[in-house]
């Protein structure tokens, strides 16, 4: 049975569309891959005789031990935003004479296969071995090795319970950021001091090493929870068939001011609030917002102002970002409508353009009160939302033309939780980092103003060969019409 | 109206049409048919540029498809349920083709009255989104909207599959007389012969992406067809 599975799962991946136009980007993902593994690695290998110099007098197992609540809180984060729960077609599996217990436990089985499940591997074991050439005992070794990956195992299961749990109630990211922030803050103010316990905790195992029963019945109990949650979800009028709203009927005249994009801008609008994947860049925008007070209030990096354009670009562009990075997947459904209906590809771009260009504006003249931070944080969020206008929304939207990624909006979030995986994030980081390096350069050589200038300089230029740059945009979806109409027209 | 001049369309080396003449004139009503994997679907998407010919060429009324977007104002289709957008009412959606074709809510509104009696009040009113329709309720509203505007070419791919026996009837009826009111160019495929030559003046029979009949509708035609499919 599960050869058949896992025979499913290699015929999905090499046979999507996907796969086959982003060999480039499996690429990079794969040196990124690499990248943390030899990170990993290096971590493993050095920690201990750096600990062992820095602090003679301690032991390093112990030390480390100290830190894993960082590790793990670091860990369950990451693996909230990265890794996605396995997804297999399950409904067309049901009727067939498999046993459902079967069906789950090779879809959480699958999940422990995970690369984030190996990463950590890289640094335990060379850690482990570098023990057992010291003094230590090779029991200890092995235990806290051991030990180590059924952790790893247990934050895998733990992040599927809190990525189920945040699906049903449509808070998007919310519940994990509470969580992470309240165990943080708990121990960083020593509220109750998680760190130590948990340390604590692990050299008792170590040094009894019959109690590492404990942390394996952690295991198997996240195990069964995780199990029997996606039982109750195994039924077609289940999570598996999606519940029919009832419709709500609204004008939104207002935007007819805007023209023969009106009716595409409607559109979109309706398509953000009322499909659940897009709704929540809704709500990440409020996060967006607020994230200048990470760093705003924050004395240390008062003198570096290529942080604030990083907050700069990233509040007045969060909802752009996340939402130009999908078009045109957004409309991936009903793709061939778009296409053969009375539309020019350039209106439906303008839209586009236009919806992110309002949200620049909106989002800027939402972040004003950062003036009380200084004058120097609106200058900045000024030229961001200038550069994300005339820079990032073409780049955005010339992206897309190489989007072969269907979004199915009908999907529930119940087997179909981040949709996206880290390719989605990659791209994100040159649309945040090189408009830092713009600011940085003329900054560093000239002055501040210099460096806001030129920012407001790029994204001018942007603005006004706005027609000329979605000409050429324009050529350029043309250019992969037909193969976006047949990737969207594949389920995977 | 729409000529295809040595059209072909291969995957590989599998070559699923491949017609080397076709010309429909205007105001025709034309019907397609043939067994599943004929190429019925592939004509019609290769018509409709939403799949590039390997050869050869479209043009609908003397515009080539794949070179301008010219023909898209005078031209409608209904292929499947990715013509609807899932997240709007029918009406909305109804609206929002309109407005693309340069009609506006009024318009629109006395367009519908006349498609009362095939809405079966299942579809205007019902506070419910198109994705939540079924399947057959879906394709009323997709063949429905494919005529806004008095398009001169509308294509239709299945019409009749997934309807009631009613609305099989009254649709039969609106699209004979699409033709002889409207002068409007029809292409409709179907597996029920019977319809396909209730509703047509000429029917071709598509076997493997070849042409292998062309026929003008008589009264012996549905028994022609019937016997060449009796194999």
């Amino acid at each position: 049975m599960i050869k058949h599975f896992l025979n499913f799962e290699w015929k999905q991946f090499f046979r999507s569309s996907y796969w086959q136009k982003s060999i480039a980007l499996n690429i990079l993902m794969g040196f990124l891959a690499l990248y943390f593994m030899l990170t990993f690695l290096v971590l493993g290998i050095s920690i201990y005789p750096i600990l062992k110099k820095q602090f003679p007098e301690s032991d390093p197992l112990i030390m480390v031990n100290g830190f894993l609540f960082y590790w793990f809180l670091g860990d369950l984060v990451m693996r909230f935003f990265m890794q996605k729960l396995p997804v297999l077609n399950i409904k067309p599996l049901l009727i067939l004479p498999l046993k459902r217990s079967s069906i789950l436990n090779y879809v959480l089985g699958k999940s422990a296969i995970s690369f984030f499940n190996f990463l950590p591997l890289f640094a335990i074991i060379p850690f482990g071995v570098i023990l057992i050439f010291e003094d230590y005992s090779t029991t200890t070794a092995l235990i806290w090795m051991l030990l180590m990956y059924i952790f790893t195992l247990i934050i895998n299961f733990l992040n599927f319970i809190i990525e189920a749990k945040s699906a049903e109630t449509e808070l998007s990211f919310l519940p994990i950021i509470a969580i992470a922030s309240g165990l943080f803050a708990l121990n960083h103010f020593e509220i109750i001091s998680i760190s130590t316990a948990l340390g604590n905790a692990v050299n008792t195992i170590i040094s009894n090493p019959l109690l590492i029963i404990i942390p394996i019945l952690v295991l198997v109990g996240l195990y069964a929870i995780n199990y029997l949650e996606l039982k109750k979800k195994l039924y077609v009028d289940g999570s598996l068939k999606a519940k029919a709203d009832v419709a709500t009927t609204t004008d939104l005249a207002w935007t007819r001011r805007f023209g023969d994009i009106a009716p595409f801008l409607q559109l979109d609008l309706k398509l953000l609030w009322r499909n659940k994947r897009p709704r929540s860049s809704l709500f990440i925008v409020v996060i967006g917002l607020l994230y200048g007070l990470i760093f705003y209030p924050n004395p240390t990096y008062q003198n570096i102002p290529a942080m604030f354009v990083f907050v700069g670009i990233f509040v007045t562009g969060i909802f752009m970002i996340n939402f130009g990075q999908f078009i045109p997947a957004w409309d991936s459904g009903y793709y061939k409508l778009l296409m053969s209906q009375n539309i020019k590809y350039k209106q439906y771009l303008n839209s586009k353009y236009s919806l992110m260009t309002i949200s620049a504006v909106i989002m800027f003249v939402l972040s004003i009160p950062y003036v009380y931070f200084g004058w120097k944080i609106l200058a900045i969020h000024f030229a961001a939302m200038v550069y994300n206008i005339g820079v990032n929304s073409h780049v955005l939207l010339y992206g897309g033309s190489f989007n072969r990624k269907k979004i199915d909006l009908t999907q529930r979030a119940a087997f179909n939780y981040q949709g996206t995986g880290a390719v989605q994030w990659i791209i994100g980081f040159p649309l945040l980092l090189i408009p830092i390096l713009f600011f940085y350069v003329p900054y560093k050589f000239i002055n501040f103003e210099a460096g806001i200038i030129t920012l407001i300089i790029l994204g001018g230029i942007g603005i006004v060969f706005h027609q000329k740059l979605m000409n050429f945009i324009t050529k350029q979806y043309l250019n992969s019409k037909h193969k976006m109409i047949s990737a969207f027209d594949q389920n995977n | 109206m729409i000529k295809s001049t040595e059209l072909s369309k291969k995957y590989g080396n599998v070559t699923v049409l491949n017609i080397p003449t076709l010309e429909i004139p205007k105001g025709q009503s034309f019907g397609l048919v043939g067994n599943n994997g004929a190429g019925k679907t592939t004509y019609f998407n290769l018509l409709l540029d939403l799949i590039k010919p390997t050869t050869g060429n479209v043009l609908n009324n003397e515009i080539q498809v794949n070179k301008s977007e010219d023909w898209k104002p005078f031209t409608a289709a209904f292929i499947d349920e990715s013509f609807l957008i899932g997240y709007l009412t029918p009406e909305e959606y109804f609206y929002f083709i309109g407005e693309l074709r340069g009609m506006n809510k009024a318009d629109i509104d006395t367009f519908l009255s006349q498609f009362k009696e095939i809405f079966n009040d299942e579809i205007i009113g019902k506070k419910k989104y198109l994705r939540d329709l079924s399947k057959g309720n879906q394709k009323k509203a997709g063949i429905v909207a494919a005529l806004i505007g008095n398009p001169e070419v509308v294509i239709l791919d299945e019409p009749f599959a997934n309807l009631d026996p009613t609305t099989q009837i009254r649709l039969k009826k609106l699209l004979k007389e699409l033709t002889v009111k409207n002068k409007t160019t029809l292409l409709v495929s179907s597996h029920d012969l019977g319809h396909v030559t209730e509703v047509c003046e000429r029917i071709v029979v598509l076997d493997k992406g070849v042409i292998v009949k062309d026929l003008e509708t008589s009264e012996e035609t549905l028994k022609e067809l019937e016997a060449y499919f009796s194999v």
